[in-house]
């Protein structure tokens, strides 16, 4: 049995033994791991999410378990001080000897901190370590006081780590303060516009930026309270985090004399070898063509190498050219650099498109033949970086007109990219985990993946730093398109039908429940998607409300309310229309004072009443219910306003009273469920103050009745109603409606708005007037009727919980205890309160 | 709130010191899950009726630590009995607690015994 040492267990040192192990012809080796940390190696990369969750085990490679079960003796907290080539011994820091065949380098690097008159106060500190971060937060909690002003902490280093440093300690509460000693963030990725692009966008996100700044002296007695850069030129800041630059950890080549660089780092030759051809270096503290490479990818690349080399396959070596392309993964800000960043006149030109309005920056980098992509910049929008990287790196031909690469084909969706399935097998799309085009494909023609998680669980791809993922998503649809595969949009895996199919076999064959359902067309449990379409599908053919299936209802659903960032709830009463009473007003703030709840006027003109705890919900909604109200529906996919202008009753250019329409029209369809929310609006005229054409349907007043407008929305995808019919009288308009909604409801997929519901309507809005205007499938009048139906069936579900006692059971915080949650803590806000922030 | 996270650690049954007994069968909605208390502790109760078995786990979600799990919609994912959270819809596996969605986020899980129409759950203190 031989054995490989491997010093370090960081991110390259794990993968090391992950590929060892790998490989069938590992056997006859035994592998002993020294890792100088408390804790086995864990992702590095993702290090900030530690802020997030201060979970240190969700951030391990692989659990202490995993190294026992392949036969991995990993000892940690223990640091080998020596290395004694002659005897082929390591000395550890507890004074023990181990024997070596081989030894594996990969004790990576250290920050570099500069040597800074008073670098050493408190409030001092890197960010690479888990315990580096646990100090900081240490730190952080005695430094907040209850004083007004925000605490400043300032990162120094602009460079990538320091951005993600800075974002770390902006969401620690504090106020950072970025110090760069060059002239423009990011340095070593962008060049001057796009820094300055990204400056203004890291900027709005409340980060100061301190460029060309050298700091000769941290300021303060014990601790830090300000730097100093100038002789008049300085900061106040209670923290410090250097960010400055990476040191390879190199002390042991140094003291047992192997070959080092220059300025630090152990040499290696394209086989991991160090001078001494039993010791190998890999990761960031290998010094490689003269390089360290602050990457995971390219000491993923190395351990790989190593490993073979050690198996005895001499002729896997490290590829001379290593990838630096980077994108920052910073929440908020999209920065990437591919290839050649910057351009030499000799080499090519460049072509530069700047948005400075929606801080866009977008750099190509082209042959003088304009033949091929030699590398760019992206700011403001990376979406892009995949495709750009991915020309680069398998040199793949681009347009006639390069610039098309940056802004676009013409016309719709213009992509001047071709397709995914274009790029070459060969081309590595998850560099993380080198994982080819090829080896994603064949993953599902050969290796029996039928969607995305079997791909990934299969290739490891996307689970590096996962900037890949788009990329993989296309490759994996258009495989399974190629392969006929495109299985139909269905519901989830517990449903093999779509939303229209289920909502015709839920009706055809008289299904009582959620469970029969399940049994009759369905296989397994259910779960959180099939659940609440099924739920909505018996809504919309028996009206039924959310009180009859609970269980199958979104969270929102079962208990009537929406369920807010702190796990309390929101209650909106319906005002329809907009319109309403002194008395009814002056009721709902005597409810409002009466629980303590922060009160708003919503975008939809009503009320919103937050912060109720479950069991103070039933007790509220008597008090509405007493006084008039009833549920506003705003939890549930379904009507929620409709929204009005004042109208000819007040307003000196209004046509019609459109108050008095929204009013009948919300009363007409309050309550009913469909495939998602539904809004309505109705202006007086033309100047449209009721933004009904941003509704799912919308009447504006004319000469001569109503124009019919439907399919619109606001929110992320904004799109405007388009005229369906002109000049209608009361009566029709609502005929046209119930058939219109009738029409949606049976045949859109689940979380279909009206829009993209109409994008995809084959025939467009032609064939929707034929259908609900001509009748030209003869169901107009089934239509009318079955919506009737659902109408004169509606009933207040707010008004059936609180009436059963049975019912109310639900809205208790615990089963065994009239306690309410006592972790709820709220602040105050603008003389009302509102949920303590996340960290 | 790291505090309140840590004092879930899932508790295997043959490891329980006292079994707690938190109500009767009827109690527990079916289908569906509810929250109790055991000292300082919030435990998330699944009635998982149409699978005959019963679940608990911590019901503060490791995301954002909110006490919500017990409000999340159960059901199954590749036959591995699971809860969705309601907040961002984390999906985490009854059986061990672990992240279906092969995020890093993880919750403790605790023994459930039925005796004589009682619900216990399984603790070590
Ligand atoms: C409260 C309110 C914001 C406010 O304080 O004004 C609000 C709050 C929420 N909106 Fe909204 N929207 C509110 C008016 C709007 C409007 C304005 C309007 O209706 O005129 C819009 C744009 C118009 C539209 O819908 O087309 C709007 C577009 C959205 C969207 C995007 C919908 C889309 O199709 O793109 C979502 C997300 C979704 O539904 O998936 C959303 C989702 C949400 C959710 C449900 C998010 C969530 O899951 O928790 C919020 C629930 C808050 C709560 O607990 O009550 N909200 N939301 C408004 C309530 C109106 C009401 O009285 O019911
Ligand atoms: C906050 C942050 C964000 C990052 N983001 C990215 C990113 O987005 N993309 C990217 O590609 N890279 C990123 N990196 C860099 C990436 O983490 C490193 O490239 C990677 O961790 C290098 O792995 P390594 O194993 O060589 O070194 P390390 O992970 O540092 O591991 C070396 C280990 O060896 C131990 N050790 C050292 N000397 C000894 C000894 N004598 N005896 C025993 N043990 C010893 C050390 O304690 C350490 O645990 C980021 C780094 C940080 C800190
Ligand atoms: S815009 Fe976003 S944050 Fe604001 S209420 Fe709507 S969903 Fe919530
Ligand atoms: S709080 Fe549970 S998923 Fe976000």
């Amino acid at each position: 049995m031989k054995r490989v040492i491997v010093v370090g267990n960081g991110m390259v040192g794990y993968k090391f033994c992950e590929k060892f192990v790998a490989q069938p012809d590992s056997n006859g080796f035994e592998i002993l791991v020294f890792g100088e940390e408390p804790r086995p190696a864990y992702d590095r990369v993702h290090l900030s999410e530690y802020f997030e969750n201060q979970d240190a085990e969700a951030l391990e490679m692989a659990p202490r378990s995993w190294y026992e079960s392949q036969g991995i003796k990993l000892i940690t907290n223990e640091r080998v001080t020596d290395i004694h080539r002659a005897s082929k011994k390591v000395t550890t820091s507890k004074d023990l000897h181990y024997k070596y065949d081989y030894l594996v380098l990969a004790t990576g690097s250290a920050p570099f901190v500069p040597n800074i008159d008073g670098i050493e106060k408190k409030g001092v500190f890197v960010y690479r370590t888990i315990e580096d971060l646990e100090d900081m937060l240490a730190y952080a909690e005695t430094l907040k006081t209850d004083k007004e002003e925000t605490i400043k902490a300032a990162v120094l280093g602009g460079g990538l780590l320091g951005l993600e440093a800075a974002k770390a300690v902006l969401d620690m509460g504090f106020e950072p303060h970025v110090v760069e000693f060059a002239p423009k963030l990011m340095p070593r990725q962008l060049d001057t516009r796009g820094s300055k692009v990204l400056q203004e966008k890291i900027e709005s996100l409340g980060i100061k930026v301190h460029l060309s700044k050298a700091t000769n002296k941290i300021l303060g007695k014990g601790a830090i309270t300000g730097m100093q850069f100038g002789e008049y030129d300085k900061i106040d800041v209670e923290m410090l985090v250097v960010s400055a630059g990476i040191r390879p950890r190199d002390e042991l080549g140094k003291t047992c004399h192997l070959e080092m660089g220059v300025r630090g780092g152990i040499v290696v030759n394209n086989r991991m070898q160090t001078s001494d051809p039993e010791i190998y270096a890999i990761g960031e503290v290998a010094l490689f063509n003269q390089m360290i490479y602050g990457l995971v990818a390219p000491g993923y690349d190395m351990a790989e190498v190593a490993v073979q080399q050690i198996l005895g396959n001499p002729d896997v070596l490290m590829e001379d050219n290593i990838d630096m392309s980077t994108k920052l993964k910073l929440i908020g800000v999209d920065v990437a650099s591919y290839g050649e960043p910057f351009m030499p006149v000799e080499k090519g030109y460049s072509i530069v498109y700047e948005n400075k309005t929606r801080n866009l920056y977008k750099r190509i980098n082209v042959s003088h033949d304009g033949k091929s992509l030699l590398g760019g910049i992206l700011v403001g929008d990376a979406s892009d970086y995949n495709m750009l990287h991915q020309i680069y790196l398998n040199g793949l031909p681009i347009p006639e007109e390069a610039e098309e690469l940056i802004i676009g084909g013409r016309g719709e969706g213009g992509s001047s990219f071709g397709s995914v399935m274009d790029i070459p097998d060969v081309a590595q799309v998850c560099s993380c985990e080198s994982v080819t085009k090829g080896d994603i494909c064949c993953s599902i023609t050969e290796g029996g993946c039928n969607n995305l998680g079997d791909v990934i669980a299969k290739t490891k791809a996307t689970t590096g730093c996962g900037g890949c993922k788009p990329m993989v998503v296309d490759l994996v649809n258009e495989t399974l398109k190629s392969q006929g595969k495109e299985v139909k949009e269905t519901v989830c895996e517990h449903f093999a039908f779509n939303r229209q199919e289920l909502y015709d076999l839920i009706k055809i064959n008289k299904v009582k429940d959620y469970d029969e359902a399940l049994n009759l067309f369905g296989e397994g449990h259910g779960c959180e998607t099939c659940k609440p379409v099924v739920a909505s599908i018996f809504a919309s053919i028996h009206m039924e409300t959310p009180n009859r299936q609970v269980a199958i209802q979104d969270t929102n659903d079962r208990f009537l309310a929406n369920i807010q960032r702190n796990g309390t709830y929101s209650v909106v009463p319906r005002v329809p229309g907009g319109e309403i009473t002194p008395d009814k007003l002056i009721v709902i703030g005597e409810v409002a004072k009466k629980y303590d709840l922060y009160t708003k006027i919503t975008g939809g003109q009503r009320i919103d009443l937050f912060g109720a705890q479950l069991h103070e919900l039933p007790l509220i909604w008597k008090d509405l219910i007493d006084a008039g109200f009833e549920s506003g529906h705003a939890y549930g996919k379904s009507l929620r306003t409709v929204k009005s202008c004042v109208g000819s009753t007040w307003c000196r250019y209004g046509m019609h009273e459109s108050v008095t329409f929204a009013i009948e029209i919300e009363n007409r369809y309050r309550g009913l469920r469909s495939p998602h929310k539904l809004k309505g609006g109705v202006s007086g005229c033309i100047r449209e103050c009721a933004e009904a054409r941003g509704k799912d349907f919308g009447l504006i007043a004319v000469e001569g009745g109503w124009n019919l407008y439907v399919c619109g929305n606001g929110g992320a995808t904004p799109k405007h109603a388009v005229l369906f019919a002109e000049q209608l009288d009361d009566e029709t308009a609502i005929k046209y409606l119930d058939r219109f909604l009738m029409y949606y409801i049976r045949t859109a997929g689940p979380l279909v708005r009206t829009a993209p519901w109409l994008d995809k309507l084959e025939g467009g809005i032609d064939y929707l007037r034929q259908v609900i205007i001509e009748d030209s499938l003869g169901i107009a009048e089934e239509l009318e009727k079955e919506m009737q139906g659902l109408i004169n069936k509606y009933e207040c579900e707010w008004k059936q919980a609180i009436e059963d006692p049975n019912m109310l059971k639900r809205f208790k915080h615990f089963v065994n205890s009239d306690d309410t949650d006592d972790n709820l803590v709220f602040v105050p806000m603008r003389d009302q309160k509102m949920p303590k922030a996340w960290v | 709130m790291q505090d309140f996270l840590e004092q879930y650690q899932t508790v295997l049954e043959h490891e329980v010191a006292t079994w707690f007994k938190v109500g009767s069968v009827s109690d527990f909605p079916e289908n569906s899950g509810a929250c109790i208390k055991y000292k300082t502790k919030q435990i998330a109760v699944y009635n998982y009726t149409r699978m005959g078995k019963w679940y608990a786990c911590q019901n503060m979600c490791p995301h954002k630590m909110e006490n919500v799990l017990a409000l999340g919609m159960i059901g199954d994912k590749d036959g591995i009995p699971k809860v969705a959270c309601p907040m961002h819809k984390k999906n985490f596996s009854l059986e061990d607690g672990s992240n279906l969605g092969g995020e890093d986020y993880k919750i403790a899980t605790y023994p459930v015994k039925i005796e004589e129409g009682n619900v216990y759950i399984g603790f070590v203190d």
